[in-house]
């Protein structure tokens, strides 16, 4: 029952990474590759404030900053890195992701130098024999999807969010100012990351440079299982994948494996459904 | 068994997608060196009869038959094989390609131009004769287009007259025994339209060749075409001659509204 | 036989066999060098790094500049090769003496191994496209580094450890590249790659040729891991021990990189690219140690940012039309030689091609071929005998 619980926690925080990535797929119709890598900044950000000191209001500040420091990361990514190429072709796109991620990853490890450094950031206790830290994960988890899912199905620019992931040039012909949107989707995602980043932190007490590489690359597996571009799908990949990925470590006989097996779930899903659990599809007119 | 008069035959074929009939019951008998015309408004399967007759869709109902052979249910690829080609509506040209490549595209499954990858890859004798046979029956082919001079040029820099062509030449390349046009005439001014039609018969003479058009343009059909059929709402209006198909009352209707 | 050779001769174009030229020149330099003393084993070294990775790069090349699909499990047919020739070559080299021999065996049964799994992975292919293929391929890689970390007798975590075939392992890797150009390029340039082109241009377009798309797919796959994994042999041959975390997905992405940079579908590039990129990897890494590594990562993302954006992006296409490298070129070449060139754009008819679309390769939007109509009904049998 516990492993099932901390699946789920851990879904919960894969769920997070991978609505960032399929946000900006489905809205700038981009793999952003570099989406692991402001995880991580979140991670050291929230390192470098707690270095201030140990009391309540140092860890509030702590998050505040984790996450204005990945919005504003976010945002400038997006603007600098991906906005020139905004008509571009998608693999050039792909690759200067693949760029900024070298270059947060390499940036870090100059700052703060490879080695591991830990960060202490959980709530002590357990309730029912589960961590509170697990418990909070869960709660604000789930707390932020279904925000989110309100947002865009409910507000005007939540709307205006999905116009632009159908169709951009239709989009903007309403009116809708397409270069703000997308902005303010990275925006999102970038804060979504950051709380995953805390989130982490907490199961896995240590930061170093290519902290966000593993947890990106698995949400990313997430979305993809979900279907990318689906916002739901993202939130049940990552917690089948969290699941899958806590049951599997549980059993030290696969353990070792897990990361094998996780991989092989999302190429057997796709193989039964080429385009995710939640996907569309679009048929190729013949 | 099934007549060999017929070239292609087709028993009540159809399909449906989502428990929509799409298509239904269509019957169509083309005899050899035919040129038959399969016409009707937007959307009302004309298109989708060629996808179930290329395997592009496997129909949900009834049979098919090239020479009295069923081909239902095979893939696309064995489909060409067995001898039926086709154009595309929107033009599918192998645009990075240049117009000759395009045609030995075509010519890739012959017999008489046969090696094999490793072959190939060492360069044995039976790849060069395959190569330069293939050169020069695509050239052949081009001739015949008028697209011999243009055979080094990238396909997506011809005009699209000659892209449209470009796409017969390609399919004939196949040495189809039945070929299948979606539209050749689409986009095309009266003279061109004109041309195609000399082309087309062209075609049919001297490949001895059966062809299945879809054409919205009239002048086109009368023309050239032997027999039709009139497709509405999937299912078959009226088909026969010509000139009675186009005076039938329900086409007239179908066509104008009421 | 005599038609034979007027065959060849009648086909010969020397830009045909200029990467054959340059690779052997180099050889025949190089292996000069060695023995008289000239080149210093740490640059033997760099150079059969640079044999590798400039058959990574033309094999990945093969993938993703001619057939079209995205790869990034590269590495994982690398780390194949690797393992499974590093064992192989610990097990039989003490029955073999010969160390030539046992290299020939090792590549052999490594690059087998490695295309026995380009086949698995060549099969998701044949129902997916773009960024669904690109994951299940970066998956692909990820599933075999982990697998190979937990073997038992792969040596686990701390990586296996490897018997060197030879001081000068660049000589046999040159003469491996050799043999890998020639089988490329003579498959890109005949009527299979043609096939597999025109799968890449317009697949439905390709099966209504006939094409038997299925097993061009796989062929690809096969020949593309076959490589990948002899090059992952090479790489055991001179680097011990063989750790599983060197073939993560990065690395892939790094010669991805390679064939990007270079040009998709276009040999040539791929082979400066990985030749430049290679060097400047390795001067960056001999000149920095510690933590200030990460300034080569840090260089090397910001030209890929810069070159990326320069060259791709919308609004800087009058500079790119400005200061075009080939226009450079021209302009040299019109100075020196006072005979008027021949109108540019006319193409031969076996020229390769080398533009791609790459809004084919990367737009997962539309699945063809999982459509399915509604089931047929039963046929009923009384209706016909």
């Amino acid at each position: 029952m516990s492993t099932i619980i901390d699946g789920l926690s851990l879904g919960a925080i894969y769920a997070l990474i991978a609505l960032g990535y399929t946000m900006v797929y489905g809205i700038a119709k981009m793999l952003n590759f570099a989406h692991g890598d402001i995880i991580m900044v979140g991670a050291y950000a929230l390192y470098s404030t707690l270095l201030l000191g140990q009391s309540p209001v140092v860890s509030v500040l702590a998050i505040i900053i984790s996450i204005v420091a990945c919005v504003v990361l976010g945002v400038v990514v997006e603007r600098f890195a991906y906005r020139p190429l905004r008509g571009a072709t998608p693999l050039a796109v792909l690759i200067t992701a693949i760029g900024v991620s070298y270059m947060l990853q390499s940036i870090a490890q100059l700052i703060f130098k490879a080695k591991s450094r830990p960060v202490s950031f959980s709530i002590p206790g357990t309730t029912f024999g589960i961590h509170n830290s697990t418990i909070l994960t869960l709660v604000v988890g789930t707390v932020v999807m279904v925000a989110l899912t309100l947002f865009v199905n409910y507000t005007k620019t939540g709307r205006a969010m999905v116009a632009v992931s159908e169709d951009r040039a239709a989009a903007e012909l309403m009116g809708i100012n397409s270069n703000f949107i997308i902005s303010l989707t990275f925006a999102i995602g970038s804060a979504l990351a950051a709380c995953a980043a805390i989130f982490y932190l907490m199961q896995i007490p240590l930061v170093n440079p290519t902290f966000g590489a593993m947890p990106g690359i698995k949400a990313f597996t997430a979305a993809v299982i979900g279907g990318i571009g689906s916002i739901p799908g993202a939130m049940i990949g990552g917690v089948l994948l969290g699941v899958v990925e806590k049951i599997c470590l549980s059993i030290p006989a696969i353990a070792p494996y897990t990361t094998a097996i996780e991989f092989s779930c999302l190429i057997v899903i796709l193989l039964v459904k080429p385009t995710g659990l939640l996907g569309r599809k679009r048929r190729e007119k013949v | 068994m099934n007549d060999v008069e017929y070239v292609l035959q087709t028993e009540n074929l159809g399909i449906s997608f989502g428990g929509l009939k799409a298509v239904q019951d269509v019957n169509l008998k083309i005899k050899k060196k035919e040129i038959y015309g399969l016409i009707g408004p937007n959307g009302a399967g004309k298109t989708t009869v060629f996808n179930m007759l290329t395997g592009v869709y496997l129909p949900t109902t009834g049979k098919f038959f090239l020479n009295g052979e069923n081909l239902v249910g095979l893939e696309q690829e064995q489909i060409n094989r067995k001898g039926i080609a086709r154009t595309f509506q929107n033009i599918r040209l192998f645009n990075n390609m240049t117009v000759i490549q395009n045609v030995m595209v075509g010519l890739h499954n012959l017999n008489e131009y046969k090696a094999n990858p490793f072959a190939s890859m060492l360069r044995l004798p039976c790849h060069f004769e395959a190569e330069r046979k293939m050169r020069e029956r695509a050239k052949e082919l081009l001739d015949i287009f008028g697209l011999k001079a243009d055979r080094n040029n990238l396909a997506c820099n011809l005009p699209y007259g000659k892209q449209r062509k470009l796409e017969i030449a390609r399919a004939l390349a196949t040495n189809p025994t039945l070929l299948l046009l979606d539209e050749p005439a689409a986009g095309m001014n009266p003279q061109e339209t004109a041309e195609l039609m000399e082309t087309i018969k062209f075609v049919r003479d001297k490949f001895d060749m059966t062809i299945l058009l879809i054409e919205h343009d009239m002048s086109l059909v009368s023309g050239i075409c032997d027999n039709i059929t009139v497709l509405n709402f999937g299912v078959t209006l009226a088909h026969g001659k010509v000139d009675e198909v186009l005076n039938n009352p329900e086409v007239v209707k179908a066509y104008l509204g009421d | 036989m005599k038609s034979y050779f007027s065959n060849i001769k009648s086909n010969f174009k020397l830009k045909h066999y200029i990467n054959y030229i340059a690779v052997g020149v180099a050889l025949v330099l190089l292996t000069v060098f060695y023995y008289s003393g000239i080149l210093k084993r740490s640059s033997a070294d760099l150079i059969t790094q640079m044999g590798f990775s400039i058959i990574l790069a033309v094999s990945l090349n093969l993938v993703v500049g001619f057939l079209g699909e995205l790869s990034l499990g590269h590495a994982g047919f690398m780390c194949v090769g690797a393992y499974i020739g590093a064992y192989l070559t610990n097990a039989i080299s003490s029955a073999i003496p010969s160390k030539i021999l046992v290299l020939i065996i090792a590549v052999i049964v490594g690059g087998l191994s490695a295309s026995v799994f380009g086949f698995i992975v060549g099969l998701p292919a044949l129902r997916l496209k773009g960024d669904y293929l690109a994951i299940v391929t970066l998956a692909f890689g990820e599933i075999v580094r982990n697998i190979c970390k937990n073997l038992p007798f792969f040596g686990g975590a701390l990586g296996l450890s490897t018997t060197p075939y030879g001081p000068s392992m660049f000589i046999p890797t040159f003469i491996i590249l050799l043999i890998m150009l020639a089988v490329v390029q003579n498959l890109v340039r005949s009527k299979h790659g043609r096939a597999i082109t025109a799968i890449r241009d317009n697949e439905i377009a390709a099966k209504s040729m006939g094409i038997n798309v299925t097993y061009y797919k796989l062929f690809v796959f096969v020949i593309s891991a076959f490589f990948a994994g002899v090059a992952g042999v090479i790489y055991g041959g001179f680097t011990t021990p063989i750790l599983y975390s060197f073939f993560s997905y990065n690395y892939s992405i790094e010669i991805l990189v390679m064939v990007v940079l270079g040009g998709m579908g276009s040999i040539g590039g791929s082979i400066i690219s990985a030749t430049v990129l290679t060097y400047i990897n390795f001067v960056l890494q001999t000149k920095l140690s510690g933590d200030l590594a990460a300034l080569k990562y840090l260089f090397y993302a910001i030209i890929l940012i810069a070159l990326v954006i320069y060259r791709n992006a919308p609004s800087l296409k009058k500079y790119r039309e400005k200061f075009n490298l080939s226009n450079l070129i021209n302009m040299i070449i019109k100075k020196f030689s006072k005979k008027e060139r021949e109108e540019v754009g006319t193409v031969e008819w076996d020229r390769v091609p080398t533009k791609i679309s790459t809004d084919e390769i990367l737009s997962a939007d539309f699945t063809v071929t999982n459509y399915k109509p509604d089931k047929p009904d039963k046929p009923d049998k009384s209706e016909r005998p």
